[in-house]
């Protein structure tokens, strides 16, 4: 089916405004033509987000369309926020993980930075996939048209914020930005948006956000969940706290399926106002109880070649952790050693979070707290740190559902990690 | 010989030898290592992948459900075939998904000289009947005959 186009768009494609933008154009015409999409919409956020923030060597063809793009003027028309960085010197690297980082994996890392800032980066901070957060500000309003791709930014702007958001690839989220529009289908439209599964949560206390993501992405794939039950552990109010739980909860969707959107009744803005008007007469059901949980945790695979390793490192914190976060793992640790007498982590720890969090944090009087554990905070990507050889072999754990499916870390649930840091039992 | 009508992602014609994986490609983690380490004929890196794993994927019709993973996939994808270690066509049993088409799609526009002819909707059945080895020819039609 041929895409019918404005006036505007046909002419940027009829290359008005040069060769380059037309090459832009068709890209989104023949993205959206493999979906069935019918027209273009303008992007309606104020910011755009985009997924590639890392500087690696190897894809130096992405280097080279960008510089076609600044050379043709082809820049963005919204200035957007970044993925998280892949580096940083805080975290724990020995000399050849050091070597191989800096000057052979993101070896174009400052280049591409100087790429991004011509291209419409919004400060040298901006880097987190938690870029909704308050102290980042690119938080898009309800019912607005985005044009972003890290999938857990997509899934949460989608579902906890109620704006309209497909799930791109990186480069699409650029060039949607370049002309100022993208192809309707999928999650932009009110059908697309309507569930094709009920997830009826009947867990006997409240399920680890984590893992009860990764239960429903894992069941439904790429299909939209109502999911009923979770209010009665989460409340009825997107508070800092639910916010919180919903930013884990959907990032573990979106990795350990492809969810792009999910409803939580009585709680996301959809499911307040249309309730179960948005489920779908033919959906499935699908109940998750202790035992659920339990089967799901129990069948991970285990990727470390020695199962019984010591942990040599501990990431929390993909994606980036809120403030809420931030202070109650200080609490928690405090608690913890003040049961057991100890006064720093067992392992070396790295909680991430955005940079603009992380001032707020520091500002603080927990940050002096954390810092006297021995926990290191950063704004690195663990994803990126991890998507390497030498990290591959390291026996690392984390709480995050998202690097278990990317990488070689081992999952457990924030309680367990609590006692493994603290130098109590590994379960 | 059968053959197989599907839906014409980006046009093109392709013969070569098919490569087949039961369950979804991951992009990221599969040509990763060959982009990052030079390897021309592009094994697949995914050690999850077992149908795939240490398989040369370059040249090959790359015949799959759809494609899993990381967002960066399209970008990934748009990389292999740049950098010319591409598949010779990839074959999807189902509907493609949008990293994949953003993959696709870049590819088609933005680089010159390489053609991927990418078809989908083949079916269930097109990826039960295929096996390594066997010999797909693809039409611009979205017709593919396996033999």
């Amino acid at each position: 089916m041929a895409m019918i186009l404005n006036e505007e768009q046909q002419a940027i494609l009829d290359g008005a405004r040069g060769e380059t933008m037309a090459k832009v154009m068709k890209t989104l015409v023949m993205y959206g033509e493999a979906f069935g999409a019918e027209k273009l919409v303008p992007v309606t956020s104020e910011y755009n987000h985009l997924v590639t923030s890392f500087g690696l060597g190897v894809i130096e063809p992405v280097y080279e369309l960008m510089e076609k793009l600044i050379e043709a003027g082809a820049v963005s028309s919204q200035k957007f926020s970044m993925d998280p960085r892949p580096l940083d010197k805080n975290v724990p690297q020995n000399l050849l993980q050091k070597l191989v980082f800096k000057k052979f994996m993101y070896n174009k890392q400052d280049f591409y930075e100087g790429q991004l800032e011509k291209l419409g980066l919004m400060d040298k901070d901006a880097f987190t996939c938690t870029c909704y957060m308050d102290e980042v500000g690119n938080k898009p309003k309800f019912g607005d048209v985005l044009s972003w791709a890290e999938s857990s930014a997509v899934v949460y702007a989608n579902s906890v914020i109620g704006a309209r958001c497909n799930r791109n690839s990186g480069i699409i989220d650029l060039m949607g930005s370049i002309v100022g529009c993208v192809p309707y289908f999928g999650l932009l439209t009110d059908e697309g948006r309507r569930a094709s599964w009920i997830v009826r949560v009947e867990t006997t206390k409240k399920p680890e956000a984590q893992l009860l993501g990764s239960a429903i992405g894992m069941k439904v794939m790429e299909d939209v969940p109502y999911v009923e039950g979770l209010d009665k552990w989460l409340g009825t109010e997107l508070s800092d706290s639910a916010c919180t739980y919903l930013k884990d909860f959907g990032a573990a969707t979106a990795s350990n399926g492809a969810v792009g959107l999910y409803h939580i009744d009585n709680l996301t803005p959809e499911a307040k106002l249309q309730g179960k008007e948005l489920i779908r007469e033919d959906a499935k059901v699908y109940v998750i109880d202790d035992e659920e949980l339990a089967r799901v945790q129990r069948e991970y695979p285990i990727v470390w070649k020695n199962p019984d390793a010591s942990p040599k490192l501990c990431f929390v914190g993909c994606p980036h952790m809120s403030l809420r976060q931030l202070i109650d793992w200080t609490e928690n640790l405090e608690k913890a050693f003040s049961e057991n007498g100890r006064k720093k982590v067992t392992v070396p720890t790295v909680f991430t979070a955005a940079p603009g969090v992380l001032e707020k944090f520091n500002a603080t009087e927990y940050a002096e707290k954390l810092k006297s554990f021995g926990v290191i905070t950063s704004y690195i990507c663990p994803l990126m740190y991890m998507n390497n050889p030498m990290c591959a072999k390291m026996p690392v754990i984390t709480s995050s559902n998202k690097l278990r499916t990317y990488t070689t870390a081992k999952y457990y649930r924030d309680e367990e990690i609590l006692s493994i840091i603290t130098g109590g039992e590994r379960k | 010989m059968k053959k197989f009508q599907g839906r014409v992602v980006t046009p093109g014609k392709a013969c070569a030898e098919a490569l087949v994986s039961k369950g979804g490609l991951n992009t990221l983690a599969s040509f990763q290592k060959p982009l990052q380490f030079g390897d021309k004929t592009a094994k697949c890196g995914d050690q999850n992948n077992p149908d795939l794993y240490g398989k040369p994927m370059a040249g090959k019709a790359l015949c799959i459900p759809q494609t899993i993973g990381s967002t960066t996939g399209g970008m990934v994808l748009y990389c292999a075939c740049a950098m010319k270690r591409n598949p010779a066509c990839i074959l999807f049993s189902k509907p493609i998904d949008s990293l994949a088409a953003a993959g696709a799609v870049l590819a088609d526009v933005w680089v010159d000289g390489v053609s991927m002819p990418v078809v989908d909707s083949l079916g269930d059945e097109f990826l039960d009947y295929v096996k390594d080895g066997m010999k797909i020819t693809v039409g611009e039609d979205g017709v593919v005959e396996v033999e």
